[in-house]
């Protein structure tokens, strides 16, 4: 075989046969995963949209939305996504240990903070007008769906944390550049399911 | 308010303590469950002593991530499981004949708690953990590839799957378990109907070995896809991979709404969400759409790598190419996507409207046709071949004979109308035990029959294993059968008691049934146990005991860890046979190579004991404990993301050294022909099987 | 098991208390398309039935035999036809069946013109029945006239359950804070038993009611004789009887001495409604509130909505 092979997604083409192979095993395995996760949003979802009704004389999203912040934590979302996806060139161009590609995810990592910094203000926000998710069926799917993906946001700020210190801090015979690949591919669903969140619940919300 | 150290633990949750207080039949019942669990544990823990096993346990089992031996790993806990969950359905089948006006010997909480673990045992901790096992030891093997596509991944998956298996056999000694079945309903599992921790070990034992499962899929799915062999094309796979890859595609698609309507519960119960709450805009009926949407595509998980089982066996067995493999490919995918077309019929009567209810029935019959035309294609294969009655041929049989009476029921129950009147009723449980039993169960049967001479060396014994078989059928027929009757009776299901004294007769039979069933539990550790002593004169060490036609049967038995020497390249269906018959099936000077493969580690099994821990913690609200565990189960990922993965390689040399030996007894020869198939002249190697007919 | 079978469809007839012995059109029409679905359907099983055994034994591995072996036939056009098409024409038959006799035993559709009322309350473990019409009530009673379309009106007032009367009917989910329906007649006087399908604790088993159908003239008889008893089931009374309990220990709670015999006199025409519009308040429920709990305390909100 002389041509590496190639596969969906940013190919690393490395040199080594072998490694591209086990690459595209272990995206590939990731593309699996991630498609459960999205069913699991997807019912979510619409679990949210049959009890989007079910407000049982409490708050609703009249009330309680804050499209302005929402705006912002899409922008910080996209924009994050968008980092994401330069550090991805900087991995297959500056190389797997790059200075660009460790400023590229400190980006992405400060933007989906700042996610979460304003998610959560507008939940505290909420909770003072009642809005908490024992109030109604209502608002336990709003939480239950915003908040699953807000917890994915966790993980993956917990993970990319550790990426940049791998990075950083070992040697170079540790692998990296796979879990770089699937980093990305996971932040960017995430930004995916947010775009969807943002016009499920957000926008028809207060339509 | 629960205790800052013991979370909601009291003394009176003890093993024994409800015994002590209320000396009455019922608690002596489950007070001698407990004794029997202690005693296996010690027993466990005496033999692993006795025998110094404890370092070989751990170096060469627990932290193996080859997938044989994951594999053996779950058949371990499927059959320890399965001991476990027969008992229980007997001691309901006991229980529920001598109960007329109230009069059973259990409680109706007890009765509760016991079908409630019945059913999560059997469908969670016997036959996934059984298929699973088949599914993880064949498949590479089958493919041509030396592992599976995550090894390490795998060894976790058992290793969540055993955690959950040991959550729930605590149930049974610390606290109690739920009583709302194994679909755990709400409202009536909601805190306010269900307060205590019962219905919490149902959900974490599920949630926690729900996604050894989802990572399971994951495995299988992207081994099928990236590790066969060159040359072997999808439609060049065996049987068994097709119905394991459509398993596998809708295991991922059907884990993730148990998952949600779990954590949906558990949010309902700890958070005081109101997903399923009566009041506050909870949506009960949401629920059980969840569920079966879960529900019924894991049925057809479950059954079909069992029809790939019964293709592999019936196309082995009447020496013969499997007939209509396109067709039963297509009938594969079928099933799996009509799968998913169907869950409402688990529900026909919660109300919803008349046309709803006509399209999930006729979908519901529809996959009659695609396993209707399994069953003809089998019965195609033994057309003209030269059929052998071996055990897992009698399974096949019995299936046969048993199985399309489940599959009629099914039609019947797949109408509205006539479920409005079966639906909740024993006619029901006959039904689904009727498909499961014959179909899942004699199906992982055939497979262990079938394979274990692969995996271990020498075969079961013929004898013990056909007279299993038959009381396995006879067993089935007598316990579940009469609960037919008794349900068009009007016997609903989960009932402690029943005030018709005409159902009694049929009660009775049933007991018997339930006792034949034991008995055949007993019969297959026997028929393990004799083989075991008698393993010299059953050795079939050369691999090929059967005269095979798939790649399984080319290497030796047991195979060596990196199972090929060279991977195989393959130009069509039954490989092996056609190497055979072209006279090439060993090759006489292979290349020896150098083979790597992953270095075993301790990650899964740590992982199984901490996500066991934090299920126990969860369950009882200690929150230090949970809170700990789970830095733990994240701790572990994180450390199998740091480090260098390692790896241990078998030089050419070593290789030789293991395979010389065999290859050239395999070359020697003679091998024998199936006359001699279930005697200790069989090798394990294969001679041509009398003159072919023009 | 095909012997066992056999044996038990001879006994079919026999069997009370089902839809083998119907009280009316709805289990009629439901016995009928059981038997037109297993006739239909073992046009499919009877060949499996009786050739794999032939097959087995005919092509069995005997050393001499004179069966032909073609161990390469994979393959062969007309038998797939009838292997895919003769399933996919009984599949098209039965469907045809289900869609008709779905649609004509849809539970919400009455079975005649002007349906009598009767209004059912599920509760751990009894129930509840009211007949608005005529202004009574029973406890695991269920009085219907004969000939007459009888439509029941259900909730629960606890958790899921699921009522059926065999010989009458199929059954149906009641769920709280939601109301379902169920059309039945019964053809001929008698008594049959009904039941609850759904697990619901501890006294699931026991959870049983009777239903007796009566001609015309004896229902209104009883119907006027009831309006005029001296137990009244009014909201607070009712609130109490929503404790755990049997039917027996709700009657004798009512003072009602003779046992599911006894009516009661409606003292609330609107106690269904307000028990369905409990769960549609703006206010949590607790245990103390929720009928059917361990600490359910008698309902100091008197069964009322919020």
């Amino acid at each position: 075989m002389t041509a590496p092979a190639s596969y969906p997604g940013l190919n690393l083409l490395d040199s080594d046969d072998a490694a591209n192979n086990e690459t595209e095993v272990m995206v590939f395995g990731f593309w699996v995963f991630l498609m459960s996760d999205l069913v699991m949003f997807g019912l979510f979802f619409a679990t949210y949209v049959t009890m989007s009704d079910n407000l049982a004389f409490g708050p609703g999203p009249r009330q309680l939305f804050d499209l302005a912040s929402v705006g912002w934590q899409t922008a910080c979302l996209l924009v994050s996504s968008f980092a994401m996806g330069m550090g991805s060139l900087a991995l297959k161009y500056d190389g797997a240990r790059s200075r660009q590609l460790l400023m590229w995810l400190g980006v992405a990592g400060v933007l989906a903070a700042a996610f979460l910094f304003l998610e959560l203000r507008d939940f505290s926000h909420m909770a003072t007008l009642g809005g908490v998710p024992s109030r109604s069926g209502f608002l336990s799917a709003y939480y239950g769906l915003v908040g699953l993906h807000g917890v994915h946001i966790t993980f993956g700020l917990l993970w990319l944390a550790f990426m940049m210190t791998k990075i950083a801090a070992t040697p170079p015979d540790h692998p990296v550049k796979t879990q770089v690949l699937r980093l990305a591919l996971y932040w960017h669903f995430l930004g995916l399911v947010w775009v969807g969140i943002f016009s499920v619940v957000f926008l028809t919300g207060v339509a | 308010m629960t205790h800052p150290i013991f979370g909601a633990l009291t003394l009176s949750d003890l093993p024994f303590a409800a015994f002590i207080a209320d000396p009455s039949v019922t608690e002596g019942v489950a007070a001698g469950a407990q004794v029997i669990v202690f005693l296996a544990i010690f027993a466990i823990l005496a033999v692993l002593t006795r025998y110094r096993l404890w370092g070989p346990m751990y170096r060469d089992w627990l932290c193996s991530v080859d997938h044989k031996k994951v594999g053996i790993m779950y058949m371990v806990v499927g059959v320890v499981m399965m001991a476990r969950g027969v008992i229980e359905g007997a001691v309901m089948r006991a229980n529920q004949m001598t109960a007329l006006d109230g009069g059973g010997m259990l409680s109706p909480d007890h009765v509760g708690q016991l079908f409630s673990t019945h059913g999560t045992i059997m469908i969670f901790f016997v036959a996934v953990p059984l298929v699973f096992g088949l599914i993880n030891y064949v498949l590479p093997l089958q493919l041509g590839a030396r592992d599976m596509a995550f090894p390490v991944m795998n060894q976790i998956s058992l290793g969540l799957t055993a955690a959950g298996a040991v959550l729930i056999m605590i149930s049974l000694v610390v606290g109690e378990f739920g009583t709302g079945g194994w679909t755990a309903y709400p409202p009536y599992t909601s805190r306010l109907f269900s307060p205590g921790t019962g219905t919490d070990y149902w959900i974490w034992s599920v949630l926690i070995a729900g996604v050894g499962s989802t990572l399971s899929a994951f495995n299988f799915a992207v081994t099928i896809y990236k590790k066969r062999a060159p040359g072997m094309k999808m439609m060049a796979m065996p049987i068994f991979c097709w119905t394991v890859l459509c398993s596998s595609i809708t295991l991922i698609f059907a884990m993730p709404p148990i998952t949600v309507s779990t954590i949906m519960l558990a949010a309902d119960r700890y958070l005081g969400f109101h997903f399923f709450t009566n009041d506050l805009g909870g949506e009960v009926m949401n629920y059980a759409n969840l569920f079966w949407m879960f529900g019924h595509p894991e049925v057809y998980i479950l059954i079909l790598p069992c029809y790939g089982i019964f293709a592999e066996v019936v196309s082995n067995f009447s020496a013969k190419r499997l007939y209509g493999y396109v067709s039963l490919v297509i009938a594969t995918m079928a099933i799996a996507v009509l799968s998913f077309s169907v869950w409402l019929h688990h529900f026909f009567t919660m109300g919803q409207g008349v046309n709803v209810n006509i399209a999930f029935g006729v979908a519901t019959m529809a996959i009659a046709i695609p396993t209707g035309v399994k069953l003809y294609d089998w019965m195609g294969t033994m057309f003209r071949g030269r059929v052998r009655l071996s055990t897992p041929m009698v399974y096949l049989f019995g299936f046969y004979l048993l199985f399309v009476f489940g599959g009629l029921t099914g039609v019947i129950l797949a109408n509205p109308t006539i479920d409005y009147q079966v639906h909740n009723s024993m006619f029901l449980v006959a039904h689904f035990h009727n498909v499961l039993i014959p179909g899942v169960l004699f199906g992982v049967l055939a497979g262990l029959h079938y394979w274990f001479p692969k995996a271990f060396g020498f075969r079961l014994a013929e004898r013990p294993g056909r007279i299993t078989a038959v009381l396995w059928v006879i067993g089935f027929s007598l316990t579940f059968v009469p609960l037919y009757w008794v349900g068009l009776m009007g016997l609903p299901r989960r009932a402690a008691s029943f005030a018709n004294p005409d159902y009694v007769p049929w009660l009775i039979w049933s007991a018997v049934g339930a006792a034949v069933i034991l008995a055949a539990v007993g019969s297959l550790l026997w028929t393990i146990w004799t083989s075991v002593v008698h393993r010299k004169d059953l050795a079939t060490p050369i691999g090929d005991p059967w005269d095979g036609r798939t790649l399984e049967w080319s290497v030796s038995a047991p195979p060596p860890a990196y199972n090929f020497v060279t991977i195989p390249t393959v130009a069509g269906r039954d490989p092996f046979a056609a190497a055979k018959a072209a006279g090439v099936a060993y090759a006489p000077n292979p290349v020896y190579a150098d083979i790597t493969a992953p270095a075993p580690t301790v990650v899964g099994f740590i992982i199984c004991v901490i996500s066991g821990v934090f299920g126990f913690a969860m369950v009882w609200q200690v929150w230090w404990l949970a809170a700990l565990c789970a830095l733990g189960i994240v701790g572990s990922v994180m450390w199998l993301g740091w480090r260098k993965p390692r790896t241990v390689v078998t030089t050419a040399e070593q290789v030789k050294q293991i395979d010389a030996p065999w290859r050239q007894a395999a070359l020697a020869g003679p091998g024998v022909d199936r006359g001699l198939e279930f005697t200790s002249a069989n090798r394990g190697l294969a001679a041509p099987d009398m003159v072919q007919d023009a | 098991m095909w012997v066992e079978a056999a044996a038990f469809v001879a006994t079919l007839p026999t069997v009370p208390e089902s839809m083998f012995d119907p009280m009316g059109p709805v289990a009629a029409e439901q016995k009928a398309h059981m038997i037109r679905v297993v006739l239909l359907t073992m046009i499919a099983i009877v060949p499996v039935l009786i050739g794999v055994p032939l097959l087995a034994w005919r092509y069995r591995r005997r050393p001499g035999s004179k069966a032909k072996y073609t161990p390469n036939w994979g393959f062969n056009g007309w038998l797939e036809l009838t292997m895919w098409g003769v399933p996919i024409a009984i599949i098209v038959v039965l469907a045809g069946a289900l869609v008709y006799s779905t649609k004509l035993l849809d539970p919400a559709r009455p079975i005649g013109p002007e349906p009598m009322q009767v209004q059912a309350i599920g509760l751990n473990w009894k129930w509840v029945f009211i007949y608005p019409e005529q202004g009574v009530a029973t406890i695991d009673r269920l009085v219907i006239p004969v000939g007459r379309p009888v439509e029941l009106v259900m909730t629960s007032d606890t958790v899921m359950l699921s009522p059926m009367a065999a010989a009458l009917s199929g059954q149906i989910y009641v769920m709280p804070g939601m109301v379902t329906r169920q059309n039945l007649q019964a053809d001929r006087a008698g008594s049959t038993t009904g039941r609850n399908m759904m697990y619901n604790g501890d006294g699931f088993a026991d959870q049983a009611f009777t239903v007796d159908a009566v001609p015309a003239q004896a229902f209104k008889t009883w119907a006027s004789a009831a309006s005029g008893s001296t137990v009244v089931l009014g909201a607070a009374d009712y609130a109490r009887i929503a404790a755990p309990g049997t039917g027996e220990q709700a009657l004798k709670t009512l003072g009602l001495s003779d046992g599911a015999g006894g009516a009661m006199r409606l003292g609330d025409p609107a106690l269904f409604q307000q028990v369905v519009r409990r769960y549609h308040g703006a206010t949590p429920i607790t245990a103390e509130m929720q009928p059917g709990t361990d600490r359910y305390d008698g309902g100091h909100e008197g069964g009322r909505a919020q």
